[in-house]
């Protein structure tokens, strides 16, 4: 038993300087994603896999001209947002809900809108990590991109806000099992129908009218747009994921409940 | 001593739908005192709790902590106040030293935390994640993080809970070494004992309401008149012969040999009676052996208070 010097506990509280606080959340929020092997799978190797995969093998009769590197490559960034912005971030969120996670924070100095700038930024250093393996991966496979890098910023930091908004919405007001669930179901069925791999045009007409308002046909429609087409600024995509955007953070406000 | 206390809660009313956790109870706690806030499950001891720390909104009454309203003030009061809670509170996938260093960030002037660490034996949990650390290791880090910001005032929701006896003894001299520090620390227990070995004062919580409230001494001595709660028993040869004490002793005592052996007076304690006894030892030729008095206990003022039946 170690004895502790009187006056050892004498109060002296206060709250650190808030950069210090955006740091340390920001720097362990990261740390807890890349720690998770799950999230690793889901951020990392499944763009991956399906990027080597797909160039490599004809499974999907790719649209237009050039090789299909040129194509996929702008799909699979897209994917990479949505894995970590919407999939990773609502199975994280929702555990750390039902952990208490959320509920300890409250009560410590760090305000919300820091712990929500904090998680904000833990994606954005996760997506900087998927872009660099992304693009590393495509140039080796022949990717020649072409395009406004700022267009490229701009889509990837709307859809990084329109994905954040739904994931939260769902880690916010579900249970936590129900989110992993509808989490992973939902990025299946984005990576099948939202342009990822297959392209838009091979579903029946009736259909892609829908199809090309989600999230993730917007931001991989225009990616695809910038980075293979060399346009200079898709402003429909861009609308369409500013729409989501201020629909999903607008709900996630309204309806997160942090208990 | 200051004028305002630590936390004044008066009338305070919380519903959950149709149920009534909180009914209309009155708190206050003295600055730099230990309160145990004592119930039985679902006494509405968590929600009081939870509404001094800012999470809850009362449905009626008044909550004031530090001279604050929690809801309204909480951005203030938040570096000043540390907060247990009964479970969680720890990503699953951090390590102990690991989530309390990083607790100790968001404060201006925390504790050492290797010390801290070393006190409370959170350095065995080494690079275990937390959702695998054992209930007493979670309860502990759960403690660390609440004193690691040097707080004026700490909330302790039921902080032995499931604790074998080394880790709810070291709880307990951390509890009174904050106290002898100067911080304010409020807890929640079901346990009689914590109460009687750790606070100044002690509010007896039971459906919603505070139904007595005192140091551990007063609760006991506002007992007095159930003088079949005080007892003195010792052990001497089998088969005495009582009935020259009973003579001896005052009205409303009773002496009788429970086991082969082993002997109990009730009755209202005093010195008299303890030399009356004595006294009957010696004519006999008895050593009356682990001879002890045995008073009213806090568990006996809270059974009567809130009855013996088992609750759903």
């Amino acid at each position: 038993m170690t004895t502790t010097a009187p006056g050892t506990y004498t109060p002296a509280p206060g709250a650190a300087p808030v950069g210090r606080m955006l740091l340390a959340q920001t720097a362990l929020e990261t740390r807890m994603l890349l720690r998770n092997g799950e999230q690793l799978l889901l951020t990392a190797v499944i763009p991956t896999v399906l990027l080597v995969l797909f160039s490599a093998v004809d499974v999907v009769d790719t649209t237009g001209p050039g090789r299909r590197v040129d194509f996929l490559a702008p799909g699979l960034l897209a994917l990479a947002v949505m894995s970590t912005a919407f999939t990773g971030q609502a199975i994280a969120t929702g555990f750390e809900r039902r952990y208490g996670v959320l509920k300890r924070l409250g009560a410590s100095p760090l305000p919300r809108w820091a712990l929500l700038t904090a998680k904000t930024g833990c994606v954005l250093v996760t997506e900087v990590l998927q872009v660099a393996l992304l693009s590393v991966v495509a140039l080796a496979l022949g990717w020649s991109p072409h395009g406004n890098p700022f267009a490229v910023a701009a889509l990837l930091v709307l859809g990084t806000a329109a994905f954040s908004g739904l994931g939260l919405l769902m880690a916010g007001t579900l249970r936590a099992e129900a989110t992993l669930a509808a989490a992973n179901l939902v990025f299946v069925l984005l990576l099948l129908a939202g342009g990822v791999v297959v392209p838009l045009e091979k579903f029946p007409s009736a259909v892609r009218g829908v199809l090309e308002l989600l999230p993730i046909s917007a931001l991989s429609d225009g990616l695809r747009a910038v980075l293979q087409h060399g346009a200079a600024l898709p402003a429909g995509d861009l609308a369409v994921l500013a729409v989501w955007a201020v629909l999903g953070l607008g709900a996630a406000a309204r309806f997160f409940r942090w208990e | 001593m200051e004028a305002e206390p630590a936390v004044r809660v008066s009338g305070l009313v919380k519903r959950y739908g149709s149920k009534t956790a909180v009914d209309g109870l009155d708190l206050s706690v003295g600055r730099n005192t230990v309160t145990a806030v004592l119930g039985p499950n679902g006494a509405g001891k968590t929600t009081t709790v939870e509404t001094c720390e800012g999470y809850r909104r009362p449905d009626a009454g008044t909550v004031r902590v530090l001279g604050m309203d929690p809801v309204a003030d909480a951005a203030r009061l938040r570096p000043r106040v540390g907060v247990m809670l009964q479970s969680g509170g720890v990503y699953p996938g951090a390590r102990a030293v690991e989530m309390l260093r990083h607790t100790a960030r968001l404060h201006a002037h925390p504790l050492d935390v290797d010390a801290l660490v070393e006190r409370l034996g959170l350095g065995s949990c080494g690079r275990t994640a937390y959702r695998r650390l054992s209930g007493g290791q979670q309860q502990r880090l759960a403690l660390a993080m609440a004193v690691v910001g040097r707080p004026e005032l700490v909330f302790l929701d039921e902080p032995t809970a499931g604790l074998d006896p080394q880790a709810r003894h070291a709880t307990w001299d951390l509890v009174r070494d904050l106290r002898s520090d100067g911080v304010t620390v409020v807890l929640t227990t079901h346990a009689m004992d914590e109460a009687e070995e750790l606070a100044d004062d002690v509010a007896i919580v039971d459906r919603g309401k505070v139904i007595a409230q005192g140091s551990p001494e007063e609760l006991r001595r506002a007992g007095d008149g159930r003088p079949e709660q005080e007892a003195l028993r010792f052990r001497g040869r089998a088969g005495l012969d009582l009935g020259a004490l009973l003579k001896a002793l005052p009205d409303g005592t009773a002496a009788a040999e429970l086991t082969p052996g082993s002997y109990r007076v009730q009755g209202p304690l005093d010195p008299q009676l303890l030399a009356t006894v004595a006294a009957w030892c010696a004519q006999v030729g008895v050593m009356p052996d682990r001879l002890t008095v045995e008073r009213r206990t806090l568990e006996d003022v809270f059974l009567d208070l809130t009855g013996r039946d088992l609750r759903s």
